[in-house]
């Protein structure tokens, strides 16, 4: 990744210089949600980095933590019952999670922005769509009403809704879900933020718009090179849009590499599992494999490795040791006892 | 919010639980589980157990006879040889406040009952049927329900014939089919509304689609997840209930003298509210504490049937 | 070619909008409209469509859950819509259906036990009353459940077990027909496979004939012996699953298939992406002509006007109907046969039966460590209760 310009922002007194393209580092993170139940681990020592203009995949299932890893950096946690008992996030060199409250709060949105999965329940049903676009320029630019708003029309332009000017006084419920999306990308890009965090942007829609609204975001990110963290569950989606793949499992990583490298030898059992057992588009005639099992119950993780009870390679030592994400090739990480008989197979 | 989203946000069974027998999912032990751990639950129904022993068996609490009088000492204080006190006619306040819990109790249940079971059917009716039926239905409630309460029950009460004022327990009905008359549309709205909820939840479309007749659709599919809301209301409506005919005893409209209710002595105790203001302070405190329990123990079930407060 | 068991013939099913104090009837959406065809015995039809299209009222009203507007569903020859009470009874038997969220699919005041059971009771006389409980366990054990869990409830259970007992319920009364509504769209990644593998066994076991409605393409292509897409209540095209993903002549199918990812990322950029301008129209106004003029970049004057029939139409290696005035195949993805193709067993596995010892039933096992025994407790295996916690923290009860 090649980083030209490094840009340099600055809001009220702080100034945010990323280090060598270096926007976001997350370090050994934990979350857990503290439940009447008892505790359940929801991030259990993720880390991972994000430099300017790259695009990073964070892949899961429901329960992995990939949501909630998105929601810790953006500081939208529930806390309590969420906890964040070590790590480190680091936005350019400086920790968001020891910032006072105040100062983060700031970050959001010029800097660290995100869109989420339900446009309907993200937007405000009583306000029209410009004005909530204008909002951001008001609040944070201290804009004047005609200034925010045109600045509204020309940011839904950049999104491509058709009729823009004419639509600017329309309520959410009055634009198609794609529409909604589109809308929802042009509030959270409006501050010009340096990080975009994508929670499932695409899940809650039909095929076709789906294409549409990735191809706007990577379109959008190429221009602004923005960093985009993308979370989902969906291996074709990845496929089309990341530069790096990181693939959560029970509230760790088990793998990271480039896209390419991922898809064409997993290194780790379950990235493998997941990439044999999807039907997909371009083959006919497959049998599907599965793998067998359920993600564990957060409050009750195995110990050793978590996959170790769906895992068809697993010895004695994936039961009692858990296995550290190591380099297992260059530039590629992954957390299995036999990651090297994985890639080779 | 349907009974499916109570299923999934309750707790996961006991991980030490090895047995094959799930936690009976029955409303009751849903409401159970919650309810155990929660103080207001446990002070309310300590309350609500004390009145009604009262009501059933006064002469646990006292053995003086609420009628008899002692008008030599009509109007002493309390701690004059009694402990509340005597009102105007000389009789022991702490006596009939203890029998006066009866008629109170006894409204508020049968009132209870009557507008569940009017109502819930209706609403159920209504929900479940759609349509004209439903219209109908839901118009016939507005009507009473745009009549007010207490004017309601004035009218209805007086025009009553004279044959109910006979014996206590006919008394004590008319006052009952009154509040019923005029309370029954709230909880058939809340029926019909949950039952139009439960209704297009693919349990039910199942139901139907294996050829369940309606009456089992209804039975073991609709109303087991859409009677939560109702018994919640329905038992801060108790309260309510025993509010009313304090209200309309105090008017004179509901029980009579010779009856003994709160609203009858708190009635006779203005005229000494200066002077003796403890004629009014007793039966007052009665009533106030027990429709107080029953709004706890609502909200107490409230928090325990309703997800969204958990 | 088999015969057929179901038949579906120009369904319409237009439903009132209805507006005012007096409910006047201003308008109608069309949410299916005019839609044939017909099911043989033991093939699988997927219908896919986007949202809106009236994939799912079509399967409401195979199931006789809704009344058509008009048209008519025939089971076996024998028409649904003049049928006695009786005789409808005796084609409930026949058609079952398998709904899409596992959460609201299953009452949650009842057991496992008596939500298997219910077809028994409602249709008392297919098992004699000693025998249910019996057949209920071979049932979860058919659908790979530990019979033993008869008297649990659904939320001891996983999205995945849930769908599995949405499975049992559907093919108790050991129907011809099932109708699976997205059966597996709500269903996390590494739970699909097990389900849809799960559907093709009992598919092979008991001679079912499958309706699979799904949005997702991929899905449907692996499981359907015949395709049909619908756009605005109406097919669009219809044929066998290869007319279909390898020739398709109608444009609409050609800019959905372009649109779906596949999970390969040196096909980035390499495919070609048919965009579609604008939205769905609204099925309460539908474009005059054929629907998707208003959306086609090969529209002409005479789509805004004709109506294409759905007919057979030459699609480069034969023919396979399509309703499109200028139907032309076009090669969209790149298929790959790989019915030869070897899975590795060690990583994924797909023997139903392997998968069902694999996680989802506890299997009393020597070599278990306690640790093993631990992971592998069946109480410990609900993750619709923590992932709900952890996946959507804002919903948290206070």
């Amino acid at each position: 990744m090649t980083t030209q310009s490094t840009k340099t922002r600055s809001q009220g007194e702080f100034t945010y210089t990323p280090e060598d393209g270096r926007l976001l580092e997350v370090e050994d993170l934990y979350v857990e949600f503290h439940t009447a139940d008892g505790v359940a681990t929801a991030i259990n020592g993720v880390s991972f980095e994000l430099n300017q203009g790259e695009s990073l995949a964070i892949l899961g299932e429901s329960g992995s933590g990939k949501s909630v890893t998105a929601q810790a950096i953006m500081g939208i946690l529930d806390m309590p019952p969420a906890v964040i008992p070590q790590g480190h996030i680091r936005y350019c060199g400086q920790d968001l999670l020891t910032m006072d409250p105040e100062q983060r709060r700031k970050t959001r949105g010029p800097e660290v922005s995100m869109i989420f999965q339900d446009a309907l329940s993200a937007l405000n049903p009583v306000f029209p769509v410009g004005w909530q676009i204008a909002e951001m320029f008001r609040t944070h630019r201290g804009m004047n009403k005609s200034d925010a708003l045109e600045q509204a029309v020309r940011l839904m332009e950049r999104v491509q809704i058709p009729g823009a000017r004419d639509r600017v006084k329309a309520y959410p419920h009055q634009f198609s879900g794609g529409m909604r999306q589109r809308i929802m990308i042009a509030v959270a890009i409006a501050l010009d933020p340096a990080v975009l965090i994508a929670d499932e942007p695409t899940t809650a829609l039909d095929v076709t718009v789906q294409a549409q609204i990735m191809a706007l975001l990577e379109e959008l990110q190429e221009e602004r090179q923005m960093g985009l963290i993308l979370i989902t569950h969906d291996l074709g989606v990845v496929a089309d849009v990341a530069d790096r793949i990181a693939v959560m499992y029970a509230g760790r990583l088990v793998e990271k590499a480039e896209v390419t490298d991922l898809y064409a030898n997993p290194a780790h059992p379950y990235t493998r599992g997941l990439l044999e057992s999807i039907p997909r588009l371009d083959q006919k005639g497959q049998t599907l494999a599965a793998i067998g099992g359920l993600p564990p119950n957060l409050m009750r993780i195995p110990p050793g490795c978590p996959f170790n009870p769906r895992c068809r390679m697993a010895q004695d030592v994936c039961r009692t040791d858990l296995p550290p994400l190591r380099e297992v090739a260059p530039g590629r990480l992954s957390a299995c006892h036999f990651a090297e008989e994985v890639i080779d197979a | 919010m349907t009974e499916a989203t109570v299923a999934e946000t309750t707790a996961p069974s006991d991980p030490h639980d090895t047995s094959d027998e799930g936690e009976v999912r029955s409303l009751a032990s849903d409401a159970w589980r919650a309810m155990r751990h929660n103080p207001l639950f446990w002070v309310s129904a300590a309350m609500i157990l004390v009145f009604v022993l009262m009501a059933a068996f006064p002469s646990l609490f006292t053995r003086t006879d609420p009628n008899f009088a002692v008008l030599a000492e009509s109007r002493s204080k309390p701690g004059e040889g009694t402990w509340f006190g005597r009102d105007l006619q000389g009789y022991d306040i702490y006596a009939r406040c203890i029998y006066g819990a009866r008629a109170s109790i006894l409204v508020g249940l049968f009132t209870t009952t009557g507008t569940v079971l009017v109502g819930g059917t209706i609403g159920i009716i209504a929900g479940y049927m759609g349509g004209w039926v439903d219209s109908l239905l839901s118009r016939i409630g507005d009507v009473f329900f745009a009549i007010p309460l207490l004017l309601g029950a004035i009218i209805f009460l007086v025009s009553l014939p004279e044959f109910f004022n006979n014996n206590y327990l006919l008394v004590v009905l008319k006052v009952v089919v009154a509040l019923v008359v005029l309370g029954w549309p709230s909880l058939a709205r809340l029926m019909r509304s949950s039952v139009i909820q439960v209704k297009p939840n693919d349990y039910v479309q199942a139901a139907r689609a294996l050829g369940a007749s309606p009456l089992r659709v209804i039975g073991s599919h609709i109303l087991p997840n859409a009677l939560a809301p109702m018994i919640v209301v329905a038992t801060i409506n108790l309260g309510a209930y025993i509010a009313a005919e304090a209200t309309l005893s105090f008017l004179g409209i509901g029980l009579q003298a010779p009856a003994i209710s709160w609203g009858i002595d708190i009635s006779s105790a203005i005229v000494g509210l200066r002077t003796t203001p403890h004629m009014l302070f007793f039966p007052s405190l009665f009533l106030s504490l027990a429709v107080l329990a029953f709004i706890m123990l609502g909200d107490a079930v409230r928090d325990a049937l309703d997800p969204k407060n958990r | 070619m088999p015969e057929v068991v179901l038949s579906a013939q120009n369904l319409v099913k237009h439903y009132p909008i209805k507006k005012g104090v007096l409910r006047r009837t201003v308008g109608h959406v069309k949410a299916v409209d005019g839609v044939t065809f017909d099911l043989h015995k033991g093939e699988t039809l997927g219908i896919v469509g986007e949202s809106g299209c009236g994939k799912s009222t079509l399967g409401r009203l195979l199931m006789r859950l809704e009344e058509p507007t008009s048209g008519s569903v025939a089971f076996e020859g024998q028409d649904f819509s003049g049928a006695s009470a009786r005789d409808t009874r005796r084609l409930r038997r026949n058609i079952q259906i398998v709904f899409q969220d596992p959460y609201t699919s299953l009452n949650p005041r009842m057991t496992v036990g008596d939500i298997v059971g219910e077809p028994f009771e409602i249709h008392s006389d297919v098992v004699p009353k000693g025998g249910r409980r019996q057949r209920v366990q071979e049932l979860l054990d058919l659908v790979g459940l530990n019979p033993e869990h008869i008297n649990r409830y659904p939320h001891q259970f996983s999205g995945g077990q849930r769908q599995r007992i949405g499975i049992a319920r559907g093919i108790a009364l050991n129907p011809k027909v099932l109708i699976c509504d997205e059966p597996v769209s709500a269903l996390d990644v590494s739970v699909q496979a097990q389900v849809i593998n799960l559907m093709e066994k009992l598919q092979d076991e008991l001679g079912l004939a499958y309706v699979f409605i799904a949005h997702d393409l991929s899905v449907v292509r692996h499981i359907s012996d015949r395709v049909g897409v619908m756009y605005l209540g109406r097919l669009a095209e219809i044929g066998e699953e290869d007319e279909i993903y390898s020739r398709p002549t109608h444009p609409y199918t050609q800019a959905l298939l372009s649109a779906v990812p596949v999970p390969d990322p040196t096909l980035r950029g390499k495919r070609e992406q048919i965009v579609l301008e604008g939205d769905v129209p609204s099925p309460a106004n539908p474009p005059s002509g054929c629907r998707f003029h208003t959306r086609c970049w090969k529209a002409q004057d005479v789509c805004t006007t004709d109506e294409p029939d759905l007919q057979p139409r030459p699609d480069g290696a034969g023919e396979h109907q399509s309703a499109c005035h200028f139907a032309e195949p076009r090669a969209i993805v790149e298929t790959k046969d790989v019915s030869n193709l070897q899975h590795d067993a060690r990583f994924a596995t797909t023997k139903v039966e392997e998968l069902s010892e694999a996680g989802d039933t506890p299997v009393p096992d020597d070599r278990s460590t306690p640790a093993r025994a631990e992971a592998m407790d069946p109480t410990a295996e609900q993750p619709q209760d923590t992932t709900r916690v952890v996946e959507d923290p804002t919903d948290r009860p206070r």
